[in-house]
């Protein structure tokens, strides 16, 4: 071993400092309270109202929003964990969960740093180092060969040591030239010649590199989890090959598609990872896995994961319960034989983020309305009304299920994000669930470029189904009642002599017409096509909330309907938010036309660069500032050729959503 | 937008809309069509307050004003002093219909008289608001200048003078509100209504009040087409009253009159429906009914189908004038609420006794299958064919069948055409032709338009209540 753990000694924890936000404070809160643990909080200026804060049993403020002077302050946490009288700190995920510098910090406080020794963290930090640990305790690693003996059969030869296919790349190379793939040794000279070729041609230099080549690869991670006394267990595999900019939408375990005997020699290798660094507490191997099932080590990620719910799922077990045990010196609570898996889980993580057109921008803003399903776990930090705010992620909940196999548990997914109703951003429900309809994913055909691979179908502009316009124009008529006590007049509604009384309503771009034949009679139209529809159970649920059931096109179904200030969210067949016209919608319509020469932020960010100034010509497509939110850096760029009249902004300036940045004469 | 979607746009969103005599006008000026008197009237709820809401057509005739326009004009003024209900206007009208002036213009119940009416009705407190929407020239352009407040949107003109919004806000003051577009100016007219003050209102609703029992479609088949066709107005009363619950009132007196108490929606009313020819005790029965609604203050209602009052020998012996006279005195001093549905017919003295439109109930419906005329028209040939065959019968002249058949069918069909509730709608004798099925809910929102003033107390006429006839009325029924 490396790295000796510390001396096991029981040191019970009677308080816990949770040096994080948003949902995963409030989960490590959860077990905290069960173990009759109390449970700080620390906050930073954008937090001071959130959930997790309101929920501690102590809270303290640790500055200004940025998290580098707030969640990433180390002083200021440690400190707060000494005046606090915690005895532990539990990071979370992300901030300060995998700093080696930080845990070393606590120890010299005198703290428990609830996650493993610095030196593991320091170990699988270090790409070159892990990957040498890995290799010296027999854990696959992708192999390859960067080195001086350029000779064709020397590179056969490594070839044949790396194991078909291999990725041929020009040393010097890029975009894609100067590369070759050999699936087999037969092919290997042919493809060598090639490659040699056109990197010749292309960067004047014929050096090449070989890598061991990983065909279509599935990101499988597992969870592992060790304690002071030289025990490890793996928890099983999760697999989050979907991702989209590299970031995990949705994760299941166990991985779909996988023989148990290769689940065993998973698990054992992450096992020997962890083992091979002194590992204690929760953490997850990643692995990289070909379809054939050969799986090759990525990384160690030193904490618990955002996605570690799906592992409980399967076994039963409560993660952060078993990290504060372990932190407190005591003996994992199962023996690897004892860990069940049973069934299947799903998690999906729900972004406040515009996922049309495969665009993935992150958005900020209120959340004027949230509501999950109570039969799903749900992970989440916000409540109706709180803010997705530009400093941190832009994540709104994790939704967990659990289902006897993988079937059972995708739909059981549908069904809870059907019935998640998030008002004031876009999310990416709707996207999610185009995945889980996609027959690949419900084949379990999943690896890391499923998106981007099957871009065409997940994007496509589906017809808007008849069923969404008719749920929708009911929804708007009824939420146009005001029903009251006050009177007939008040309660017979769209009642009409002789007339069918008709609405038309805007859905989805077009005109929809509801003509109220009778009180449960309705005809709904547009584009010419018209639908006889029957209206049910109308049934307020208070709280300007109620559901119907209609019954139209041979279909029968229910809708939810929420009906905010200013939307209206109708939860049926489809998820739809439409924006409810203002009482002053006729002085609105006087004052358009604001913005069209100017250019505006797209989102709430801050003002990273001004590129023009006042009196530059600039073409259409120009860069003009640069902005960054959520982590993200975005450009703004003119929308036509013009002439810069004004800077609105300032660098280093918060700007809110459609804030106009620069104004063109 | 169109007249109607103005109203919709100018309501509570889903308010329901009692409009009246959509058939107004209706085959009344030859080849000249009128669509609904080219002016709509009704009763809807702005900003949460009942209102009686007046809107012209102008895709009819420029929103010119005819007779039945003035009339139905007039009519809906009537139901807004009589119910105290806030008026609001939506003027898109050219004025007099020149052609027909002499048939607007100079009598008391002509064109001046809308003025006059928005005059007193103002002076009485009952708000008066127009939104100029349309161009209005000669006599549209007074409305606005007449009510208490004026919208004026931009664009249209007001008076000759092609003054518009501009001009009449900024200059003349004649308007008082600039509309921006027809969406705005009934965004300001419903701002308006709503800094009302509130009126405490008389209804006693109950949202969760019981449908019938049974369905209102089924009135179709109960009553059918043939009026000569008897059956149970309780059938019909059933359709109409929460729960089909009746409390009838003298159930084995005057059979021939059905009367009791029921709720609307909540509200209780007195019914009284026909069940028969009116006898004598009949009349009584709605006498003593009538006045313990009055005592109570409990609105009226009143379902028609009447031939008339008993005739005979026996009848006139038994004081038949006298006793209808009673109940004609009742009905017409009832200072509740009253409302009057033709269920079936309409004739002669019964019409009086049932509270036709002559003793101004609140409201007059009609159903399509209901007739309405002095007589029916069999009775109107019988009595004139019985003249002739008496005149030709002391002239010693022959009187054929033929020359019966001849008399009478002109006669016939006279009164088919004249009795017909489309004839009696386009004349404004009623409100409105109304769907059976409908009836409840007309009913439930014109109770509710009435009771938005208290209730005063009634003073009766003279009732003819001398003992000595009425015993001997008695002795000559029993047979001593």
């Amino acid at each position: 071993k490396r790295c000796a753990s510390t001396a096991p000694l029981i040191r019970p924890i009677q308080r816990v400092l949770v040096a994080n936000r948003g949902e995963i404070a409030i989960r490590v809160q959860n077990t905290a309270r069960k173990m009759g643990i109390e449970t700080v909080a620390v906050f930073s200026d954008a937090d001071r109202n959130s959930l997790f804060v309101k929920k501690a049993d102590k809270a303290y403020h640790i500055g200004p929003p940025l998290a580098s002077e707030s969640y990433l302050n180390m002083d200021k946490i440690i400190n707060t964990a000494l005046r606090s009288g915690a005895q532990a700190i539990h990071p979370g995920y992300g901030f300060l969960s995998e700093n080696a510098g930080f845990a070393e910090r606590c120890a010299q406080a005198g703290l428990v740093f609830i996650g493993p020794p610095a030196q593991a963290i320091r170990d699988m930090g270090a790409k070159n180092v892990s990957k040498q640990i890995m290799e010296d305790a027999k854990v696959p690693v992708v192999k390859g060969f960067h080195g001086e003996d350029q000779s064709d059969a020397n590179l056969k030869k490594k070839s044949q040591e790396i194991g078909y296919p291999v990725m041929l790349k020009a040393v010097y190379g890029g975009g894609g030239k100067g590369m070759r793939i050999a699936w087999n040794e037969g092919e290997f000279d042919e493809k060598l010649a090639s490659a040699r070729n056109e990197a010749k041609k292309s960067f004047g230099n014929d050096e090449m590199l070989v890598e061991k080549f990983v065909e279509r690869p599935r990101h499988v991670e597992v969870q592992v989890f060790g304690d002071h006394h030289g025990n490890y267990v793996h928890l099983w595999e999760r697999d989050c090959s979907v991702q989209r900019r590299h970031q995990k939408i949705i994760e299941e375990a166990p991985a779909p598609n996988m023989t148990h005997e290769n689940r065993l020699k998973l698990g054992e290798s992450a096992v020997r990872a962890a083992a091979a660094v002194g590992y204690v507490g929760a953490g997850t191997v990643e692995f990289i896995m070909d379809p054939r099932g050969e799986f090759y080590f990525m990384e160690m990620n030193t904490r618990l994961q955002v996605e570690h719910p799906v592992s409980e799922a399967i076994t039963g077990t409560d993660l952060v319960e078993w990290q504060l045990r372990v932190a407190q010196g005591e003996k994992l609570p199962l023996k690897q034989s004892e860990i069940p898996l049973n069934g299947h889980a799903f998690e999906c993580r729900v972004y406040a983020e515009d996922t049309r057109k495969g665009a993935f921008m992150p958005t900020a803003g209120r959340l004027n309305y949230v509501d999950f399903p109570e039969d799903a776990r749900i992970d989440t930090g916000v409540v109706s009304g709180d803010e997705v705010s530009i400093h941190y992620d832009p994540m709104i909940a994790k939704v967990v299920v659990w289902g006897k196999d993988r079937n059972v548990a995708a739909a059981k997914l549908e069904s809870a994000l059907a019935r998640t109703r998030i008002s004031g951003l876009p999310t990416n429900i709707d996207f999610v669930r185009r995945v889980l309809a996609h027959p690949e994913f419900a084949a379990g055909n999943v690896y890391t470029d499923f998106i981007p691979d099957h871009h065409e179908e997940l994007f496509a502009e589906a017809e808007t189904p008849a069923e969404i316009y008719v749920e929708s124009a009911v929804a708007h008529a009824l939420a146009a009642l005001k029903k009251s006590d006050a009177g007939v007049f008040q309660n017979l509604s769209f009642f009409r002599i002789n007339l069918a009384p008709k609405y038309v309503y805007k859905i989805e771009g077009k005109d929809v017409t509801v003509q109220f034949d009778s009180d449960r009679r309705l005809t709904v139209s547009y584009d010419g096509n018209s639908y006889e529809t029957l209206l049910n159970d109308v049934q307020a649920l208070g709280d300007n909330e109620f559901k119907f059931t209609v019954e139209a096109n041979g279909r029968r179904w229910s809708t939810i309907v929420k009906d905010l200030p200013e939307t209206l969210m109708v939860n049926g067949v489809g998820q739809n938010e439409y924006e409810t016209p203002a009482v002053h919608e006729a002085f609105d319509s006087l004052a358009g036309g604001a913005a069209s020469h100017s250019a505006v932020a797209p989102m709430p960010g801050i003002i990273e660069k001004i590129l023009v100034k006042p009196g530059d010509q600039v073409t259409t497509g120009q860069a003009l500032v640069v902005m960054t939110a959520m982590k993200m850096e975005y450009i703004i760029r003119a929308p036509e050729d013009s002439t810069i009249e004004h800077i609105k902004c300032q660098a280093g300036k918060n700007v809110p959503k459609n804030a106009v940045l620069v104004q063109f004469a | 937008m169109l007249a109607r979607e103005r109203i919709d746009g100018l309501v509570d969103s889903g308010s329901p809309f009692l409009e009246f005599s959509q058939l107004a006008g209706y085959e009344m000026y030859g080849k000249e069509e009128v669509p609904s008197g080219g002016i709509l009237t009704g009763i809807g709820i702005v900003s949460g307050r009942v209102c009686v809401i007046v809107a012209n057509d102008a895709t009819v005739k420029g929103g010119t004003y005819y007779p039945i326009t003035v009339k139905k004009h007039l009519r809906a003024q009537e139901i807004a002093r009589e119910n105290n209900l806030p008026c609001i206007y939506l003027v898109d009208s050219g004025g007099a219909n020149l052609p027909r002036q002499a048939d607007i213009f100079a009598d008391s119940q002509h064109f001046g008289r809308i003025f006059y009416n928005q005059a007193t009705m103002s002076s009485q407190g009952i708000p008066q608001l127009a939104v100029v929407m349309g161009s209005c020239t000669a006599g549209g352009a007074y409305v606005p200048a007449m009510s208490d407040q004026a919208i004026i949107v931009k664009g249209t003109e007001l008076s000759e003078e092609l003054g518009g919004a501009d001009l009449h806000c900024g200059e003349s003051g004649v308007t008082d509100y600039y509309a921006h577009n027809d969406q705005h100016a009934l965004y300001l007219a419903r701002s308006c209504i709503a800094g009302l003050p509130p009126v405490e209102e008389q209804m006693t609703f109950n949202p969760n009040a019981d449908e019938p029992l049974y369905p209102a479609e089924e009135i179709y088949g109960i009553v059918g087409s043939n009026l000569k066709k008897t059956y149970d107005v309780r059938e019909v009363i059933a359709r109409i009253v929460d729960g089909s619950r009746f409390h009838e009132f003298k159930e084995r007196y005057g059979e021939t009159l059905v009367t009791g108490f029921a709720t609307i929606y909540g509200q209780r009313v007195g019914i009284l429906a026909n069940n028969g020819v009116l006898f004598a005790e009949s009349a009584m029965k709605g006498a003593h009914f009538i006045e313990l609604c009055c005592q109570r203050k409990i609105p009226l209602l009143f379902l028609q189908n009447i031939t008339g009052f008993m005739v005979g020998r026996d009848a006139e012996a038994g004081g038949i004038a006298k006793h209808g006279a009673k109940l004609v005195t009742a009905v017409a001093c009832a200072n509740v609420p009253k409302i009057t549905v033709l269920v079936g017919g309409s004739y002669g003295a019964g019409n009086y006794g049932m509270c036709g439109r002559g003793y101004s109930p609140r409201y007059v419906f009609m159903w399509p299958n209901s007739r309405i005329s002095v007589m029916g028209g069999e009775q109107a040939a019988n009595v004139l064919s019985t003249v002739q065959k008496e005149k030709k019968k002391r002239e010693g002249a022959e009187w054929t069948d033929q020359q019966d058949q001849d008399l009478r069918r002109p006669v016939e069909e006279k009164f088919e055409k004249e009795g017909h509730p489309y004839f009696a709608s386009a004349r404004l004798w009623d409100d409105g032709v109304i769907d059976p099925k409908d009836t409840r809910k007309v009913l439930g929102l014109a109770f509710q338009s009435t009771l938005q003033k208290p209730i005063p107390d009634t003073k009766f006429g003279v009732f003819r209540m001398d003992y000595n006839s009425e015993l001997f009325a008695f002795g000559h029924r029993i047979g001593a």
